[in-house]
């Protein structure tokens, strides 16, 4: 086995017994969940069942209490050591997140900033690219997303799709090697779904690993390599989507695939 | 069909009413009293006398020390005080603010002493503290407390003058209000924008300054133009501690000629003047922070009335059309 293939043979995202609670009541009790490289996974599930959560640990926007989290091999927020486990600094932390992309429900653009600047800011700011750079690379990635019209615009000036565009294009200025969707369709106009929809598709296309917290049913079972069922912060069911969607074994997957199709 | 508008009855009378009062306010303002004294003149032989009168509000004593030089140099301090005390002030507030947000409890407890003591105190017993803080402290030494080492020596008496017993006593009143301000604008930019900005590994310090400020800024700068107006009127206090401000320059010259009302006003209208002048900076400085926040920015007083006038031009050009608008709508 070569040096190469043996460090693709670590999954991208690893969580064993992953739990997290908060004021008393309890998230995550306990889930696991391998990504490998290039794979899509989908996150379904009723709300409140900790979907949101789960990725947001993966990115350290939240602290699990318990549990291993491991991106590409490594512990997140932590570093083992001579048997203990180090908490990173606020500035480790931020290295890694920086090479984490992180899609929102409400898109977070930066309000003040125009579109070509939301999507250089990381660059210039974060990883000290020249200016110029930045920008050449911004124009590309928006007009990948379809958007390099409106490089002057300003976010409010966007309707919610190109707003979520845009956002997915900031993330990727960064060139993250893990790219996390936080229900990234769901405060859009129903119309404006497919064209964010048909972005991520073709990111999936293009080998990006992505894990998608997602209510589209559809998008899941035609891009996901793996669906995993949450509820109350346990995984009920997971695996290939045209089997978990199609013919789910547990009574709860059952019920609310019945309530959202 | 025809559209009848609505009459304001109500609206006309309050406007009548207005109108006869501003009307008395202006024959009040610019009315002559008899001073007392009678000036006889002869002309072609014929000798007339008749009383000698003035300006009730001694209009032309207040234009003759308008621009005198005492007055003069008493606005450039009270422009000093104010945008130097202004500088410190917002400095010092952001700071207090951000100190107040920190999850560091001795930080933000500190911040709020901070808030809690400065609010809690005239000003105007500040300034008379920090102009007398020398009878307490004859010198002041930077070192290590309770240990006797000092690195620096500095004579109070000298160190605080007049001028920078105000400026330290306006500054720091100043950071109080001005940290509730920053908190309030800090406060009001969504969670989200954080996230966003952490998640492209951006560090806490870097959301907050390329990311939070910005934003907050928009939240934050019209209040700060009303504090910018009010230090204005505030550094006036100063000439308790005998800072020679405008208002202290204007009682120089009354306590030698006795004309106390004409100063006054003439304080008053470079008070008036300054302000005005601060609230055209104000609406600029909005406009351009509430880009991103408004599709459409609102157009300056000067495109206002351009569009008024152009409004006003197009109805006398063409006959005023039937206004079937709204019934077509």
């Amino acid at each position: 086995m070569s040096a190469e293939s043996a460090v693709s043979a670590v999954p991208m995202v690893e969580a064993r017994a992953v739990c997290k609670h908060y004021a008393g009541v309890e998230v995550l009790k306990g889930v696991d969940l391998v990504v490998n490289r290039g794979e899509v996974t989908c996150l379904i599930g009723p709300s409140g069942s900790g979907k949101s959560t789960l990725l947001r640990c993966i990115n350290h926007l939240e602290k699990h209490d318990a549990g291993e989290l491991l991106v590409d091999g490594q512990l997140v927020g932590y570093e083992a050591r001579d048997g203990k486990l180090y908490e990173r600094s606020d500035k480790q932390i931020c290295v890694e997140r920086s090479r984490i992309g992180m899609v929102f429900q409400r898109f977070n653009l930066f309000q003040h900033l125009t579109v070509l600047d939301n999507v250089t800011i990381g660059q210039v700011k974060v990883k000290n690219v020249a200016p110029d750079k930045a920008a050449t690379r911004a124009r590309e990635l928006l007009a990948r997303v379809g958007l390099d019209a409106k490089e002057k615009n300003y976010p409010s000036q966007l309707s919610g799709g190109q707003q979520q565009r845009v956002a997915i294009a900031r993330a990727l200025a960064m060139e993250p090697k893990l790219m996390l969707f936080d229900e990234p369709t769901s405060a859009l106009d129903p119309e404006l779904v497919g064209e964010v929809l048909d972005v991520m598709k073709d990111l999936a296309r293009s080998g990006m690993t992505m894990i998608v917290v997602t209510h589209e049913m559809g998008f899941a079972r035609e891009v996901a390599d793996t669906v995993y069922f949450l509820d109350r912060g346990i995984i009920e069911e997971s695996g290939d989507p045209r089997k978990v969607l199609t013919a789910p074994s547990s009574d709860r997957l059952k019920s609310f695939l019945s309530k959202v199709l | 069909m025809k559209v009848v508008p609505v009459r304001h009855t109500g609206r006309w009378i309050a406007g009548a009413v207005m109108a006869v009062i501003v009307a008395m306010l202006v024959h009040t303002l610019f009315s002559k009293v008899g001073t007392g004294q009678t000036s006889c003149h002869t002309v072609n032989g014929v000798r007339s006398c008749h009383p000698v009168v003035n300006w009730r509000f001694s209009w032309n004593i207040v234009f003759h020390y308008f621009t005198s030089s005492e007055i003069l140099h008493g606005l450039v301090l009270t422009i000093e005080l104010t945008i130097l005390a202004m500088v410190i002030g917002i400095v010092l507030g952001i700071s207090i603010a951000i100190m107040r947000l920190s999850p560091n409890r001795l930080l933000s407890s500190t911040a709020w002493s901070y808030t809690w003591f400065f609010r809690g105190t005239p000003v105007y017993v500040q300034l008379l503290f920090w102009f007398n803080i020398s009878a307490i402290y004859q010198t002041l030494s930077i070192g290590v407390p309770f240990l006797h080492v000092t690195f620096l020596h500095i004579n109070a008496v000298a160190l605080f003058t007049p001028f920078r017993a105000a400026l330290i006593g306006l500054g720091l009143n100043e950071g109080a209000y001005m940290s509730e301000i920053a908190r309030s604008g800090l406060i009001a930019v969504d969670e989200g924008q954080i996230e966003a900005a952490s998640s492209l590994g951006m560090t806490r310090g870097q959301s907050l300054r390329l990311v939070v400020l910005p934003q907050a800024m928009r939240v934050i700068i019209p209040p700060t133009g009303n504090e910018v107006i009010s230090m204005l009127k505030t550094t006036s206090l100063t000439s308790a501690i005998s800072v020679v401000e405008v208002l202290g320059a204007a009682q120089n010259i009354y306590a030698a000629n006795y004309e106390v009302m004409p100063l006054l006003i003439t304080a008053s209208i470079w008070y008036l003047i300054i302000t005005t002048v601060l609230s055209i900076g104000q609406f600029y400085l909005e406009r351009h922070f509430a880009r991103g926040a408004q599709r459409t920015p609102p157009p300056t007083p000067i495109a206002r009335l351009r569009e008024d006038a152009k409004g006003i031009m197009a109805k006398f050009r063409t006959p005023r059309p039937a206004m079937t608008r709204e019934v077509a709508a």
